[in-house]
């Protein structure tokens, strides 16, 4: 099965190319981005392990992106999502969400009756 | 409350409270001098009074019968400290390009209304004086909520953020799609549309609004389908979601049975239909915050009112009362689909649900500012004849925070249900993806969706069906630009 959360699921993986795009977007928007991985993706899950702290400071898209690389050396086999938040006042949230890296093998879900 | 400190009293009570009939401006109600006070109530009715009647005359009746007029003196008014509970009509100006009509102003003490009550806020003002003879026609555009009252009202139970955290959906527009054909389907039946529509990619599936519990299908079938199918949907792709359960009923009692049921078989949310009345729409609102539970409004029957210029109640009031009544979703019109909404008009009634702060905006109807006061906001649902080809356009007008419901544009896809669900989630991807890189959508959107679907068979299907269809009339419910503030 191919896990469809994240904003880009339907989509082909998105390239380093097309990944860095969306790094700028959301520095553009001041948004602070962090990574987060898992080897349980169950939707419920609200709490992917996270890949060092939000990268509040830093401002560079190719710094980002080596984050990307690293935490994806690291956890080859862990699903790796990107996050943008925005500490807007009434938003204070998540803006963007999208995976990254998957792994070879997506097993699935059951489900339990 | 300091406003009403101001009011002056009549120079000789005596004369004004003598037995018999009064101008209502002369019994109070219009008050040019006003100024209104950051805590009353604003009202900006369209007035087309009857030949003969002054607007000014006009403007006072209606604040004199929505408050605390009858038609003739009665002297218990000195019972009362009268003056604060009048209503004051404080500004009359012809609507630009509508000879007849006129945009009347009008306050109300805070002191009027009960707290966190839209029944009694609406009884007042729009309780009797709609069909106030020297009125050919009456219509109230908008209201300014004191923050003082905004804050007796619960507002939204989950509330935009809180739902896509729940959801864990961020930066693009829900997808949704309703059950068609609204009325016939067997519970099993009606199932198998709910799965194969979340299985394909979209995030909800929707009850119609006349679905409750009929002959063919009882809605313990429904709720029991239904469930099985979005379960079935989140196992198969690993991502939340929901259908739209309709708990509408005869009674209250019925309805919480309802939603208790889905609360129990696991549903995310539960939906009513706006005809069940404010009272009960605030009761389900107390009830989904109790149970963790979105709340979903179909807009049953407001055309009925919000459509034709001069009579009624503009739409974008009735976001105001949903908003403060509290509920999650509330459809609110797509600009481009098959039902009557014009641009700005529906960007109006997105920003009083969505925005924490709305300032005065009078191309897009919004003649008061609004403080909401922290009263979390309400995703706009756009519903009716929308398609994938025009995502570049739904995403342009509609911006982000939005469900886009597909029904016929994801159910009647040649190649099958999950088909148009997977056509409309590329759709909106892409395009989404295509924004976030610096594209130009509005022009380019016809050409990124051109693309997508080189990769896409079901988004190239859908395209080749409905590319071309527009729904394109002129809207009835248009704004009447005025250069210059009316009000506050």
């Amino acid at each position: 099965m191919r896990l469809t959360q994240g904003t880009f699921s339907f989509l082909p993986d998105l390239t380093d190319g097309q990944i860095r795009a969306q790094i700028e977007y959301c520095l553009q928007n001041g948004w602070a981005i962090s990574l987060e991985h898992t080897d349980d993706p169950h939707p419920r899950n609200a709490y992917w392990e996270m890949f060092g702290m939000p990268m509040f400071d830093l401002k560079d898209a190719a710094g980002i992106m080596a984050e990307v690389n690293i935490c994806r050396k690291t956890f080859p086999n862990h699903y790796v999502k990107l996050n943008a938040f925005d500490s807007a006042p009434g938003r204070e949230s998540l803006r963007l969400s999208f995976i990254v890296n998957r792994p070879a093998k997506e097993p699935g879900f059951g489900l339990a009756r | 409350m300091e406003a009403a400190t101001t009011t002056q009293a009549p120079k000789d009570p005596a004369a004004r409270y003598q037995a018999g009939v009064l101008k209502y401006a002369e019994m109070g109600y219009w008050r040019p001098e006003y100024e209104p006070g950051d805590t009353d109530v604003l009202a900006l009715f369209r007035i087309t009074p009857q030949e003969g009647v002054d607007p000014e005359e006009a403007a006072a009746a209606v604040a004199g019968e929505s408050s605390t007029a009858t038609w003739t003196v009665v002297w218990t008014d000195r019972l009362t400290a009268c003056e604060r509970y009048r209503a004051k009509a404080y500004k009359v100006e012809p609507v630009p390009g509508a000879p007849g009509q006129y945009f009347a102003s009008i306050a109300y003490g805070l002191d009027l209304f009960e707290p966190g009550s839209i029944a009694n806020l609406t009884a007042s003002i729009i309780g009797n004086v709609f069909g106030f003879k020297p009125l050919k026609a009456l219509r109230l555009e908008d209201m300014r909520i004191p923050v003082a009252y905004a804050k007796t009202f619960d507002g939204p139970p989950t509330g935009i953020v809180v739902e896509r955290e729940r959801l864990d959906k961020f930066g693009r527009p829900l997808l949704g799609a309703t059950v068609k054909p609204k009325l016939g389907l067997s519970g099993k039946n009606y199932g198998r549309v709910v799965y194969e529509a979340l299985k394909g990619g979209l995030d909800f599936t929707k009850d119609d609004e006349n679905i409750n519990s009929q002959a063919f299908m009882h809605w313990r079938d429904r709720f029991l389908y239904c469930m099985e199918a979005t379960h079935r949907a989140q196992a198969a792709t690993g991502e939340m979601k929901g259908h739209y359960l309709n708990v509408t009923a005869a009674t209250m009692e019925d309805m919480y049975e309802r939603a208790e049921f889905a609360k129990a078989l696991g549903s995310a949310i539960v939906m009513i239909d706006l005809v069940i009345g404010y009272t009960a729409i605030q009761s389900m609102s107390k009830w989904a915050r109790r149970n963790d539970m979105i709340l979903h409004l179909h807009r049953a029957g407001h055309s009925t009112y919000t459509r034709q210029k001069s009579h009624g109640v503009s739409f974008r009031v009735i976001s105001k009362w949903m908003r403060l009544a509290g509920v999650d979703h509330i459809h609110a019109g797509t600009v481009v689909g098959k039902l009557e909404g014009d641009p700005n008009s529906v960007q109006g009634f997105y920003n009083v649900l969505r925005e924490r702060h709305n300032a005065v905006d009078l191309p897009r109807g919004l003649f008061f500012e609004q403080d909401w006061a922290g009263l979390r906001s309400v995703m706009p649902v756009a519903s009716g004849g929308i398609h994938a080809g025009q995502m570049h356009q739904l995403l342009h007008y509609l911006g982000e925070d939005v469900v886009l419901q597909f029904g016929g544009g994801t159910i009647g896809h040649p190649m099958g249900i999950a088909a148009g669900a997977t056509a409309n989630r590329v759709a909106l991807e892409s395009m989404v993806l295509a924004r976030n890189e610096g594209r130009d959508i509005w022009n380019e959107g016809p050409e990124i969706l051109r693309q997508a679907a080189r990769y896409c068979a079901p988004l190239k299907a859908a395209l080749d069906t409905w590319g071309e269809v527009t729904f394109d009339y002129t809207s009835t419910d248009t704004v009447d630009f005025v250069p210059t503030a009316t009000a506050a």
